[in-house]
């Protein structure tokens, strides 16, 4: 691990003081973003997932019968959920092997913190692949977006970070049974109705070009999901963990 | 390990009799209210017999949705912070006898639909929330099945369980909103009437017999469950 003379002064209580929080999760993060740069598995296939979703959703749309801004936010929002699964799936997955992950929670670090970097690590993840898909999804369906660039941007990333908290929980919850990969979208896919639902209508008023107005129940929606979520989520995190 | 030394004790097990006699009393009162609801209550001058799927409608809706999943949720939330495997135990019947009552919901209001409404689904804030708890508990008893470890079972279904219990308000809420703001060809759903005498009686009696029913499986459903553990601590030993 990098870093070491930050680590110097801490005591083992010391789990929850803020800075040390932040420091730790943001050091999981790194780690988990520097193997994910080094080896970019995962990020190669959500990417070209997303970018063929995005290909193949053209080929079944008639552009006489729905408009581009009418089908564009439920592709959008559909392709973001399954890739998204896709690098979630890894997240505790590779420190399985080698048991890293007892390693990991042998560390001084707290529960708490391993959970908010693993989701910063993941909301990372998710909006790189979202940052390529999004312009594919406007080139492909000729949307004109306009001056709302912004207003998307940042809808995109309210709903990435419920979806990477709530993801990531249940991606350590999958890893320990039988069916790991298999059962994470069973289990999450219910968790994103009040995120993805809410995401696509937000974005289906950007794209229409109406008042923002229009979106503000959806975007109260979403940014009380994220509140509640965040939260229940770091406080259930280490119930996760077997002792 | 969780399975404590106490539900190893022959004298706590629960009694395994070939009939049970409280389901027994319970198929019979729905057997007995359906009969009722058949032949001995009027049939609707609007809704025509369709009404009648209501008696078996209703009653499983509150058994499931609101019954059920409230002691799921709550069982959860104990289970968390007491870590007492009855709890789970509660859990994990209610998740199962719920998932049943919410099945036959879900089968039973397209029959009056089609009869009534002419379609057999529509995307109604209730239906829709219903058909999204149904697949959380269905995700849920999946994710119970797919961990060996009693212990790691109760503990991983358990934080599912209580984040299950944020999420209904969420679903519900969301349901809500996407059908007020389309509006559109929708048919709506009728405004409850005010029931008869003789049919606010058969619903009550039906409602009593659903509950009756909900709780003599949730019996059933549990000491199974408690004789399920005490097997495998016996085979741990």
């Amino acid at each position: 691990m990098s870093e070491p003379v930050s680590r110097a002064g801490r005591t083992v209580t010391a789990g929850h003081r803020a800075p040390a929080f932040v420091a730790d999760a943001l050091r999981i993060a790194g780690k988990d973003l520097r193997i994910e740069f080094r080896t970019r598995s995962a990020f190669l296939a959500a990417t070209v997932f997303a970018v063929l979703a995005v290909v193949i959703f053209r080929f079944t749309w008639d552009p006489t019968a729905i408009p581009a801004f009418d089908l564009a936010p439920g592709v959008l929002w559909v392709i973001f959920t399954f890739s998204g699964l896709l690098g979630l799936n890894r997240s505790f997955g590779l420190e399985l092997s080698d048991r890293a992950y007892d390693g990991l929670l042998a560390s001084q670090v707290s529960r708490e913190s391993i959970f908010v970097g693993k989701v910063l690590a993941n909301l990372v993840f998710v909006s790189g692949v979202q940052a390529l898909t999004l312009p594919a999804v406007a080139l492909f369906f000729d949307l004109h977006v306009g001056a709302a660039w912004g207003v998307l941007i940042g809808i995109v990333l309210c709903a990435s970070l419920g979806l990477a908290a709530v993801g990531t929980l249940f991606a350590a919850i999958a890893s320990n049974t039988r069916l790991a990969e298999l059962l994470l979208p069973m289990m999450t896919l219910p968790f994103f109705v009040p995120l993805v639902i809410p995401a696509a209508q937000t974005s289906a008023v950007i794209l229409r070009g109406q008042p923002l107005e229009d979106a503000m129940p959806w975007f109260k929606l979403l940014l009380a999901f994220d509140l509640v979520f965040v939260t229940a989520c770091i406080v259930v995190f280490p119930y996760t963990i077997e002792e | 390990m969780a399975t404590s030394a106490a539900t190893i004790t022959p004298g706590k097990m629960p009694e395994v009799k070939p009939v049970d006699g409280f389901l027994a009393l319970a198929l019979v009162a729905v057997l007995a209210v359906c009969v009722r609801a058949i032949w001995f209550t009027p049939v609707d001058a609007m809704l025509g017999a369709a009404q009648k799927i209501f008696y078996v409608h209703v009653p499983t809706a509150i058994m499931g949705l609101y019954v059920a999943c409230g002691l799921l949720a709550v069982s959860s939330i104990g289970y968390l912070w007491i870590k007492d495997e009855r709890l789970d135990r509660l859990a994990e019947a209610s998740a199962e006898v719920g998932l049943l009552f919410m099945g036959i919901v879900l089968a039973t209001g397209p029959v009056w639909a089609r009869t009534s409404w002419g379609t057999w689904w529509v995307w109604e804030a209730r239906i829709t929330s219903t058909l999204f708890l149904w697949l959380l508990v269905l995700g849920y008893l999946v994710l119970r099945g797919a961990v060996e470890s009693p212990e790691n079972r109760a503990r991983l279904s358990a934080v599912m369980g209580s984040l299950a219990a944020l999420l209904v308000p969420f679903i519900h809420l969301t349901v809500k909103l996407f059908r007020g703001m389309h509006p559109g060809p929708v048919v709506l759903k009728p405004e409850k009437p005010s029931l008869p005498p003789e049919m606010l009686a058969t619903f009550l009696m039906a409602l009593a017999a659903f509950a009756l029913l909900f709780f003599a499986l949730l019996r059933v459903r549990f000491r199974w469950a408690t004789l399920r553990d005490a097997r495998a601590a016996l085979e741990a030993a």
